[in-house]
């Protein structure tokens, strides 16, 4: 189980409050609990209602939220949500809400064109088969790069406001280590040493054994074109460290804050537990948890669970007490056993829910519930429909 | 289609919080339950593959969970020391110090080479009838074609090596749906189902390896008939809540909105699972679990699982 943090204040701030206050704002947690979305609605609100420039930074969203917010698509370049969009969902926003897909290649390749030294090393960078493996299919590139854009655009002074939605990671706290991962290995004295044979002829008697077992696995002339790589990323050494330096200080600064997004469900629950547990070991800020699909507080009420417990108990007599012009007893009385049940099921899973919700509860200044929603999101009515469950 | 126990090697991926892992457990107790002695490997080093079994922390090294059950947790970096002293006969201690220091250059910077070590060592398992079933726990739907296809793109860059050599009979196992299939989970919801969708997609046309089935969990039952449902709407009518409030000795308004948000949620989730069956291709089984309201988690869920899975199967 997580450890447990003494709360050093009460859940008491909103999420106005913490977005007016940040820069940066990080929204986390395991796939499937309406990150993405929660993201965009949080970036409506703060558009709406704060003003400024606000841009929603998502990973590989769906068509469907694109369309949410008046756009046909959007990509690695920021694109503008029309006014109109706004106006159609009824609201006239005090500022600019601004969208962009992570498109990991692209960045990437941006990095490379920005840090290498001539153009020569840059194309013979992009052209590498290692590079174009690593950077779309190396899992740990995508956090890196979803890492190192945030950073870009928030220093580039471009926006009042960030909100970034990080990929799904196989480890949440991945992406958090990203940057200082990605300093450490292209600083990593093992590299060097790995390119060493490639760069001089001399080969160090006592790495020659290593040498010849890394030959018989890989073949010479993959380790070759693995060194031809690192030799090539190597000239853009310094540069690619101090970015990532700065990126993890991005990370850490007061002005960027983490939302863990989660439902209540088991799972997920142990996930933001985890997360809300690294973000305390890194010293990173911790504004929000943002639970999405909670089910109505009515289902824990002990009265209305009499109620269930009679229709579903004895229907037969419930039914008795109705006029008998509404229908068949037999139909009316299945009826009524169904709705009792159907309570009584969903009671076990809110009040489980609700032991849920006292965990997280103790963790951060900000804690909002979404209720469950009949219908799928589909403009920024509905995105601004949910915003309003969780601002203040 | 070849039913899905009789397989050797069955990979269950679907999008993160559909139940993934809970269904992995399931289908490992079901084929032990049915005789078989199963291995059920978890990829992700997540550690909760124990929980679904009430078992201690799984290691590389398998342990029996429960009867006939086996379970593991994938480490490459084990893999690959096994795999070195399988393969190449070497004094260990001598030899992989330096590779061993290393390893995480050789796993991170080479492509391929920590998929192709966890593959490697299931198909492993495969080919050397240690199990009658491999389960694997595997990665969510965005990782799971990177690493079904590794042995194969790691075949167009290593040229030479034993890497390379290493994988010819990988793919022959891989691609062979009498041995190996991947097992989509879905649940009932918009973006599960579209990324079942497009995996499926994705697994034909980069993968050589078959799709055995998709279990569509957490399936809500469904309360009415069209007749009853009528029924039900003239029963939420005030003077008719006035009535049950009576009759039922507690407030009768909150349990017939429950019902009504039980009755939404299964129609906007019905929306979905019937654009599931349309897109995927015809034959496919479907496998429905319910939703259960009861244990969501650990044990009692696996077991409850395995069994409508059983169900679904026919068994």
């Amino acid at each position: 189980m997580a450890r447990r943090r003494k709360s050093s204040s009460p859940s008491s701030g909103t999420l106005e409050q913490l977005l007016s206050a940040k820069e940066i704002v990080i929204c986390c947690g395991s796939g499937g609990v309406g990150k993405t979305t929660t993201a965009a609605a949080l970036g409506a609100m703060a558009a709406t209602h704060l003003g400024g420039k606000v841009l929603v930074v998502t990973v590989d969203p769906a068509r469907r939220l694109a369309n949410a917010l008046g756009l046909e698509s959007f990509g690695n370049v920021e694109t503008r949500v029309p006014p109109e969009a706004f106006t159609a969902a009824g609201v006239d926003p005090q500022g600019e809400l601004w969208a962009a897909m992570l498109d990991t290649k692209q960045s990437w390749d941006d990095l490379v064109k920005r840090h290498a030294p001539d153009a020569e090393t840059r194309d013979a960078i992009l052209a590498n088969p290692l590079y174009t493996n690593i950077t779309g299919r190396f899992v740990q590139s995508h956090d890196y790069i979803a890492m190192e854009r945030l950073y870009e655009i928030h220093a580039s002074g471009e926006y009042d406001l960030v909100i970034v939605d990080t990929p799904p990671t196989r480890n949440a706290i991945d992406f958090l280590e990203a940057p200082e991962r990605m300093a450490d290995f292209f600083s990593s004295r093992l590299l060097r040493w790995l390119t060493v044979p490639y760069r001089s002829r001399l080969v160090n008697v006592a790495t020659k054994p290593f040498y010849k077992v890394a030959d018989t696995i890989l073949g010479s002339a993959f380790l070759q074109d693995i060194a031809e790589f690192f030799m090539l990323f190597q000239t853009m050494y310094d540069g690619f460290v101090e970015r990532a330096r700065s990126v993890q200080r991005t990370l850490e600064d007061k002005r960027t804050t983490f939302v863990v997004v989660s439902t209540l469900e088991s799972a997920p629950v142990r996930e933001a537990e985890f997360f809300i547990d690294a973000l305390e070991a890194e010293s990173f800020h911790l504004g929000a948890v943002v639970l999405n699909k909670v089910l109505p507080k009515y289902l824990l009420d002990t009265k209305a669970a009499k109620s269930a417990k009679a229709m579903s108990a004895d229907p037969a007599a419930v039914t008795a007490r109705l006029p008998s012009d509404i229908g068949e007893a037999a139909d009316v009385a299945r009826v009524l056993e169904e709705v009792g049940n159907s309570f009584l099921n969903f009671r076990v899973v809110a009040a489980r829910e609700s032991e849920q919700r006292k965990e997280l509860a103790a963790q951060p200044e900000v804690i909002a519930s979404v209720p469950y929603f009949d219908s799928d999101i589909f403009d920024l009515a509905g995105l601004l429909r949910l915003g309003d469950q969780i601002w203040n | 289609m070849i039913p899905l126990l009789d397989r050797k090697l069955l990979f269950v991926t679907g999008k993160g919080g559909v139940g993934k892992s809970t269904v992995a457990a399931a289908i490992g107790a079901l084929a032990a339950d049915h005789g078989k002695r199963t291995l059920v490997c978890e990829v992700d080093a997540k550690g909760n593959l124990a929980d679904f079994f009430e078992a201690g922390e799984t290691r590389f090294e398998p342990t029996e969970v429960a009867k006939n059950v086996f379970a593991m947790s994938m480490n490459t970096e084990e893999s690959l020391k096994e795999y070195l002293s399988l393969q190449l006969k070497l004094p260990l201690v001598a030899r992989i110090g330096p590779l061993a220091r290393t390893f995480d250059f050789v796993a991170n910077a080479a492509p391929g080479v920590k998929e192709i070590l966890t593959v490697g060592k299931l198909a492993f398992e495969v080919r050397e009838r240690n199990y009658d079933l491999v389960v694997v726990d595997a990665s969510a739907s965005g990782h799971i074609v990177g690493q079904l296809a590794a042995p194969d793109a790691i075949k167009d860059l290593v040229q030479v090596g034993l890497v390379r050599d290493q994988t010819g009979w990988m793919m022959d196992i891989l691609g062979d749906p009498a041995q190996t299939g991947v097992v989509i989970v879905a649940a009932p919801e918009e973006m599960p189902v579209q990324e079942t969708i497009e995996l499926a997609g994705r697994l034909r046309d980069e993968t050589v390896v078959d799709l055995a089935g998709v279990v569509v969990n957490r399936v809500l039952p469904e309360l009415f008939n069209r007749n009853e449902e009528a029924l039900f709407d003239e029963l939420r009518s005030d003077e008719m809540v006035d009535t049950l409030t009576e009759a039922t000795g507690g407030p009768a308004r909150p349990v017939l909105d429950a019902a009504d948000l039980a009755v939404t949620m299964r129609r906007s989730r019905a929306g979905h699972l019937t654009r599931l069956r349309e897109e995927l291709p015809d034959g496919l089984p479907l496998l429905y679990v319910p939703y259960l309201f009861q244990r969501s988690h650990g044990v009692r869920a696996t077991k409850r699982i395995a069994q409508y899975i059983g169900e679904e199967l026919g068994y």
